[in-house]
């Protein structure tokens, strides 16, 4: 197990820095000029722009300005805006917000999204297993933006149950119905992974060996099927918390919620590269962590891995 | 569990059953698929008695596993469908059942070992907590108690170091090992009925040995009956006391088990016994029964192994043949020998 | 010793890119793996090619014929916009029709469906804009079946350093999610089309495809008759495209249906956010962000074209639902 967790982190390090990489080079490489765009349409002194110019290591070459923001990156110095408030700063105000946001939406991920999975699962061609298959058949289909607004106008507008953007994001009540519509896609695939894994388990071999047992129902539902058909579940549950955050971005803009994906929106419209960079390292890093977290609660849940 | 079970332990062994232990009666079972109706088992009749050996043979696809599934009660249902038949243990129907008194049957009376035993123990679970959980489940017996249990029958079954090996899992333990699992957990409540579907097929030649030996030797100490199924008349020749041979879901020739190999009455199974190689028979081809075994689908009509047998006859075209009794040269009955050829006289004479 | 992306791994894959906009991940896995129980005869019947099999099951499922009806008319559409329409999308008349509701006897006419906060006809735009998700979507998934299979193909192929290689890279791809990524790469354009688009998404969207046709093409590997063939002294080229290839595509095919909805979905998605498509690229995705601002008033500027990318999502979604079902025995 211990030889297992340290192949593991070692796995992860070149991972963290290719994925950094990638994305420092495509925010600073490819065209567009960052100076320029934080000047607009005005004309901007030459003097001045050479001087941020070398503020922000544009000045250098990439892999020297990398090294250079992989650096700070390691002492969690993420640089300045070009509005001159540190990013971390930045990122400590809207991180809080996404991760309430996200917590919501794994919770309404786990509750209906396993709970629709078992109903249908265990009653395979049932009404109920085809109504949970129809549902999650429409959630896939219906891009999040567009599932937001419906949910927005019925449930705000017409409807006045809620405010229709999040005033306070401290207030979970408020942070129900945009939690929702950012879990809706997970949910439908919890839900249907769920009820593949358990499809899968119900033909094991193993499962008719319990039966042969003469074991009651309850205990070879409970004990046999359902400890292995969740692992998949779980793991996929462990990434999607990570891929939560990062999908958040539609959900705030439509509910304006001032977390993470807002402040990475606005920063990428104005190129403006530290924060962009900032946040996004974050959010590989709570990914990539996500991941891990994932393979070792495999291992914990899977003695064929554990014993590898 | 079910503490409330009325029988714990083995009062139902002396009930005062005089009968075989379990009998199959004309057992049909069918399923339904997208290609149309497969009858895998069509009139099955066989009993097997306490202390008795019943292999039954065939190839794949002739039905002696759906058989014995439907005997255990594990078919899955649907696609499978029993349209007709009988299954009595200790002369009660099974198929007439209420669930909860099948189940109680189930591991407890009669007890079923699989081919593959990697895939039938569950992954994640222990092999201690697999064997104990039969104690738990039937018996009420507590955890703990369970796992000094479970020691015990590892034990039983001859796996060393039982006591270290007990918290492990089944992809620990070699092929052979795994299988002696399979049987000390068929064996934990003491069934009264075992059935061995291919128990040895995926196993070394050499550990075949030893597993088969072991079998045979805790079927005779507690005096269980066994259904043996097997494509290897190998494996039988040495445990069998009977042979039921099957074809396409029926039974095509039953038979002590050395009547059977000294003078077939079935020209299938003769046809099994001319393609076992022969040391005494160097240099010679070896026989192969010719064509393939029927599309269940489209079962031809009359008898069954009609296009691939030798002595086909029209009336094997039209008629299917029931299973006659077989008679010895002064007419007398022979016991336990049938075969459904109506020119089994004819195949007997020839052996 | 399982990698991290070992063959032998029985998890599903997780959800590429952001998991938020990739629809094929989980279950594409399923197709790999093969065990029939011994005892059901139905399965055992005559061997069937797997193709010719899933083409006669694919026939019979109502989905299948549902979704591929759907998707023929889309193409239509898509190429032939003007065979349903005379309405001019571009056409805006701000005096006479700004945000006019929709009028049900006008049928097919260019006041259907209503007309936009532009004055322009939001039936002619919701036909017009079939082009470029399809356009997305169709050539995103064929290029990275292409890059992606072949990438996997011979990464699977011959293991050693091309394997871990292509095994890291795809590590650090994974880390990056499919919208992020794709808002970073997109912002360096200051014209986007949609061969733009789909550059950006099939840049970022490969490795998923990679990462299928590689676990696919190790357990075929294996194989007895790819063992066989090579023992018989078939040359690499041949081995790889007539013993692996026909072997391994087909769950690849699964993902990458699957996944066409996906990036459809994913498409509309940046130019929702202003960072797709934009003018004059007629898209669902930029109609249905302007129609935000008159939500209030007018849903139904927002609702056609939200429709209309449902329904084509939910199409190839089908679609690729379908050809799993088809192509994976198991759930048979």
């Amino acid at each position: 197990m211990g030889s297992y967790v340290l192949r593991r982190v070692l796995q992860m390090i070149p991972v963290f820095f290719g994925a950094t990489l990638l994305i420092f080079l495509m925010v600073y490489t490819l065209p567009g000029d960052p100076i320029a765009a934080m000047y607009g349409d005005k004309a901007a002194d030459p003097a001045t722009v050479a001087n941020l110019r070398h503020k922000f290591y544009l000045d250098q070459p990439v892999w020297k300005q990398y090294l250079h923001y992989m650096g700070n990156v390691l002492t969690l110095d993420f640089g300045t805006s070009f509005t001159g408030r540190p990013v971390s700063e930045i990122m400590a105000d809207a991180f809080p917000v996404t991760i309430r946001l996200a917590l919501v939406a794994f919770f309404f991920e786990i509750v209906i999204g396993l709970t629709l999975g078992l109903v249908s699962g265990l009653k395979r061609g049932s009404i109920g297993d085809t109504l949970v298959l129809v549902l999650t058949l429409v959630v896939i289909s219906i891009p999040v933006f567009v599932l937001g607004y419906i949910a927005q106008t019925v449930f705000a507008i017409n409807l006045g149950w809620v405010t229709a953007t999040v005033q306070d994001s401290t207030d979970i009540t408020q942070l129900i119905l945009p939690g929702l519509v950012l879990a809706s896609l997970s949910l439908a695939y919890v839900a249907r992974l769920t009820r593949t894994s358990l499809g899968e388990n119900l033909r094991a071999d193993y499962i008719r060996t319990a039966t042969a047992k003469g074991l009651p129902r309850r205990t070879i539902v409970g004990r046999h099927l359902l400890r292995n058909s969740l692992i998949p579940v779980v793991t996929f549950l462990g990434t999607d918390l990570g891929a939560l955050m990062g999908g958040a971005i539609v959900t705030e803009g439509i509910f304006n919620i001032q977390g993470v994906g807002n402040i990475l929106y606005k920063a990428i419209n104005q190129k403006e590269g530290p924060t962009v960079v900032g946040v996004v390292t974050i959010l590989v890093i709570v990914y990539l962590v996500a991941s891990l977290v994932v393979d070792l609660l495999y291992a914990v849940l899977d003695p064929r891995i554990r014993y590898a | 569990m079910s503490s409330t079970a009325v029988d714990t332990g083995k009062p139902a062994r002396d009930a005062p059953y005089q009968g075989p232990l379990l009998e199959v009666r004309d057992l049909h079972v069918e399923f339904k698929t997208r290609d149309g109706l497969v009858k895998a088992v069509n009139g099955v009749n066989y009993s097997v008695s306490a202390g008795e050996t019943l292999a039954v043979l065939g190839e794949s696809g002739s039905g002696k596993s759906v058989t014995a599934q439907a005997i255990m009660g594990i078919l899955d249902m649907p696609p499978a469908r029993i349209p007709q038949g009988e299954i009595r243990y200790r002369g009660q129907d099974m198929l007439t059942m209420d669930k909860e008194s099948r189940r109680k049957i189930r591991g407890q009376k009669i007890a079923m070992i699989f081919q593959d035993a990697l895939s039938s123990l569950n992954p994640v679970l222990t092999v201690g907590f697999q064997l104990g959980e039969m104690f738990r489940a039937h018996h009420g017996t507590s955890r703990k108690e369970a796992k000094a249990k479970a020691i015990e029958l590892m034990d039983r079954v001859r796996i060393p170091a039982a006591k270290e090996r007990v918290g492990d899992y089944p992809h620990q333990f070699s092929g052979g090992m795994r299988q002696r699992i399979m049987i000390a957990m068929a064996l934990a409540l003491e069934p009264d009925l075992i059935i061995a579907d291919e128990p040895t097929t995926a196993l070394d030649v050499t550990v075949q040995a030893q597993v088969m030996d072991l079998l045979a030797e805790l079927q005779a100490e507690y005096h269980m009956g066994l259904i043996l199924i097997t494509h290897d008349l190998g494996v039988v020749a040495d445990v069998a006391d009977k042979i039921a041979v099957m074809y396409a879901g029926r039974i095509v020739e039953t038979a002590p088990v050395h009547d059977l190999y000294a003078r077939p009455a079935h020209p299938y199974t003769r046809g099994l016994l001319d393609s076992i190689p022969r040391l005494d028979q160097k240099g010679q081809e070896l026989y192969a029964i010719k064509g393939l075994p029927p599309n269940l689908l489209r079962i031809p009509p009359g008898c069954a192994f009609n296009p691939r047998c030798p002595r086909a006859q029209d009336i094997c075209r039209q008629e299917v043949p029931k299973l006659f009794q077989v008679t010895g040269p002064d007419g007398a009955e022979l016991t336990g020998r049938q075969s459904a050829c109506f020119f089994w006289k004819e195949t007997l004479d020839d052996a | 010793m399982p990698d991290v992306h070992d063959e032998n791994d029985p998890r599903p894959l997780p959800p590429p890119g952001s998991g938020h906009f990739d629809y094929a991940g989980n279950q594409g896995l399923l197709v790999e793996q093969d065990t029939l129980l011994e005892p059901d005869p139905a399965k055992r019947e005559e061997a069937r090619s797997l193709w010719g099999d899933a083409w006669r099951d694919l026939r019979r499922r109502p989905i299948f014929l549902i979704s591929a009806a759907l998707i023929v008319l889309l193409l239509i559409i898509a190429i032939f916009p003007g065979l349903f329409t005379n309405a001019n999308p571009r056409q805006s008349d701000l005096v006479h029709n700004y945000l006019r509701k929709p009028d049900w006897t006008d049928f097919f006419g260019a006041g259907w469906f209503g007309y936009d906060g532009q004055g322009r006809s939001i039936y002619a735009r919701v036909l017009y804009g079939a082009r470029a998700s399809i356009t997305v979507g169709l050539t995103v998934t064929l290029a990275v079946t292409l890059l992606g299979g072949l990438a996997g193909m011979l990464a699977g192929y011959f293991g050693g350093w091309a394997d871990a290689v292509l095994s890291r890279i795809v590590d650090i791809f994974f880390g990056i999610p499919l919208l992020l990524g794709a808002l970073v790469l997109l912002n360096a354009f200051t014209v986007r089309t949609v061969w733009t688009v789909a550059f950006a998404l099939a840049f970022l969207g490969w490795t998923q495809i990679a990462r299928v046709m590689r676990g696919a093409v190790l357990t075929v590997k294996q194989a007895d008759y790819v063992v066989a063939g090579k023992a018989l002294g078939a040359g690499t080229s041949r081995l790889m495209l007539r013993h692996i290839l026909p072997n391994a595509i087909a769950p690849v095919i699964v993902v990458a249906t699957i996944a066409l909805g996906g990036y459809i979905t994913a498409e509309a998605t940046l130019s929702f956010l202003g960072i797709g498509l934009q003018d004059p690229t007629i898209s669902w995705g930029v109609d249905i962000s302007s129609a935000q601002k008159v939500i209030r008033t007018a849903s139904f500027v927002l609702f056609f074209p939200a429709a209309a990318l449902s329904l084509t999502v939910l199409a190839f979604i089908m679609l690729g639902d379908a050809v799993r079902d088809a192509l994976d025995p198991k759930l048979r």
